[in-house]
């Protein structure tokens, strides 16, 4: 078994949450110095970076939350000038507003030593070769992972997202040992090569791969590892964190979130510690970020954690398999979608009423997405071509804020269901296994 | 007089569902409304029936009180000869004043064919038409 980094990986627990605390303490320090944002809201609710003495006092700091970075768009959360940023990224937000990151250059290295460590954790080294296909650009996957196979010496191959027969092409073409990209696009892929005859265990000398991104279930893993004869291994991350983060090693039995980077809580509806193994909602604190704070973050995911040491070796905590949402995010073909940039979307056209409706499908693995909006009675004409207008204008504009294609329908005045209370606007069809 | 030629159509909206249509034929029944001509169209998501009748206002008025929703629009009767290049004809004047047929659809009397189109400017059409001696349909033919 290598290690990237074995001294800390496999330190034992007891260390380790000791080196955790100090590093929460430090952060705390330094945010609640530099941080305006993180000052004001530790001062409003009483606590000063002194009171925090262990994890169950760092309880007493507020939560943050997405609507932090919204209300504080672009930068206004960023505590280092321009001049010492090394890279922004951004990513969809929850109303049109985008989330805007950025980086220093220690940040892009913590990120890329956490990827790195779960790299060779599951077997990846210097000898391979590895296509990237999650999209490069605003989006964090693709330069995420590239900077960190590039860290551990590995060989990548920029392919970016689509052109699927290209990327078939050049996975027989080239020795490609690996592969990055989101579970769905792997399933597409492995469709594809059946379309053209080809014998992915044979044909294509892809040993490895890493999907992330969108979720994904244990089933789903069962099913592409026998098609493809590939290890899939799992990661876990947001921009806010600073991109993809954290991997399963090859006992492929949950995430390492590795304990001196990131200090993970899993609470209750009460906002009490679970206990380990027990789900509840994720909290993340990053314990070494310059760029901005990223403290006790509440990202909107539910899963659990556990302490115990890995089979691998590593005593880090590991991060099961996530089981829902807080919020009503989706995510569509790797890309975060809230429901509230389609109503904003709705709201720009006056030809359309405030009602709309959400369906998902999964067709071959791949997320399609069906937003059905309402015209406004004095709107309605027996043109068609008037409609077939209206309806690719709302699509186009849609595809603008979300970044991806979404199919339009265009329904009669009255005829989408109307709610009493909190409107369902979301029918989700999808099915991970 | 342009305006006993422009033809006041119902534009009838439903939704795809079986049954439907054959509601609103009930609906045009118990009303006792005849329709003259009509032509079915269909969007992914709903069909729009498009119907000449006798009584265009009080269908309306109709119609609408069963909660259906419905549009008055214009359109142009045009009889067509039963001979070859009848419907050239039209066409080419329309197509040289730079009017737009949105659609069209033909009806069959005892006396006449006719062509029943929706245009962009519907005044104009009626006009340049009568000039270049194109018979069209009055409302109190119907």
């Amino acid at each position: 078994m290598a290690f990237w980094n074995k001294e800390i990986e496999t330190m034992p627990r007891a260390e380790l949450e000791k080196l955790q605390l100090s590093l929460l303490k430090k952060e705390v320090r330094m945010m609640y110095d530099t941080s305006k944002f993180i000052h004001d809201r530790m001062k409003a609710a009483g606590v000063s970076p002194d009171d925090i003495t262990d994890l169950k006092t760092f309880r007493k700091i507020p939560f943050m939350k997405k609507t932090d970075f919204r209300d504080n768009y672009p930068d206004g959360l960023f505590i280092k000038p321009y001049e010492e940023l090394v890279r922004v990224h951004v990513s969809s937000g929850t109303t049109g507003k985008p989330t805007v990151v950025g980086y220093t250059e220690k940040d892009l290295d913590l990120w890329a030593e956490s990827l790195a460590r779960g790299m060779v954790s599951f077997g990846m080294s210097e000898k391979d070769l590895i296509q990237n296909s999650h999209g490069y650009g605003l989006f964090t996957g693709g330069l995420g992972v590239h900077q960190a196979a590039e860290k551990i010496g590995a060989t990548v191959l920029p392919t970016s997202t689509g052109n699927t027969e290209r990327q078939i092409q050049l996975m027989r073409d080239l020795p490609v040992t690996a592969f990055a990209g989101t579970p769905s696009y792997l399933f597409h892929i492995a469709d594809s090569c059946e379309k053209m005859g080809l014998d992915m265990r044979n044909d294509i000398g892809i040993k490895l791969a890493i999907a992330g991104g969108e979720p994904w279930s244990e089933s789903m893993r069962v099913k592409i590892q026998e098609r493809t004869g590939i290890r899939v291994h799992n990661c876990y991350g947001a921009s806010e964190f600073c991109g993809p983060s954290f991997l399963e090693c090859e006992e492929q039995a949950g995430l390492h979130v590795w304990a001196d980077i990131c200090y993970m809580e899993v609470l209750d509806e009460n906002g009490d510690q679970c206990a380990e193994g027990e789900r509840g909602e994720l909290v993340v604190t990053m314990l070494q970020k310059e760029a901005f704070p990223l403290i006790r973050y509440k990202i909107g995911d539910i899963s659990s954690l556990v302490w115990e040491k890995c089979e691998c070796g590593r005593t880090h905590p590991r991060l099961m398999r996530l089981s829902g949402r807080t919020d009503d995010m989706l995510v569509v073909r790797g890309v975060n979608v809230f429901p509230s940039q389609i109503e904003s979307v709705i709201g720009e056209m006056p030809y359309l009423s405030t009602f709309y409706h959400i369906t998902l499908e999964s067709v071959n693995y791949m997320d399609d997405i069906t937003v059905e909006v309402e015209l406004n009675e004095p709107f309605l004409t027996d043109d068609m071509v008037k409609l077939g207008k209206m309806a690719r204008e709302v699509e186009e504009r849609l595809k603008s804020v979300l970044s991806i294609s979404t199919k339009v329908k265009l329904m009669l005045p009255g005829t989408l269901k109307r709610f009493e209370g909190k409107a369902q606007h979301v029918t989700d069809n999808r099915r991970y296994d | 007089m342009t305006d006993e030629n422009i033809i006041t159509q119902l534009s009838i909206f439903i939704n795809n569902e079986p049954g439907r249509l054959a509601a609103i034929a009930g609906i045009l029944k118990d009303f006792n409304i005849n329709v003259k001509g009509f032509n079915l169209a269909e969007s992914a998501e709903f069909g729009i029936l498009r119907a000449i009748v006798d009584e265009p206002d009080r269908a309306y008025d109709n119609i609408r009180s069963k909660g259906v929703l419905v549009k008055k629009t214009d359109v142009i009767g045009i009889a067509i000869k039963d001979s070859p290049g009848s419907f050239f004809e039209t066409a080419d004047v329309l197509g040289k004043a730079g009017i737009n047929i949105d659609y069209g659809y033909a009806y069959n009397s005892n006396d006449f064919d006719f062509l029943f189109i929706r245009v962009d400017d519907t005044e104009k059409a009626v006009k340049v038409l009568k000039d270049a001696k194109i018979k069209l349909i009055k409302k109190s033919e119907i």
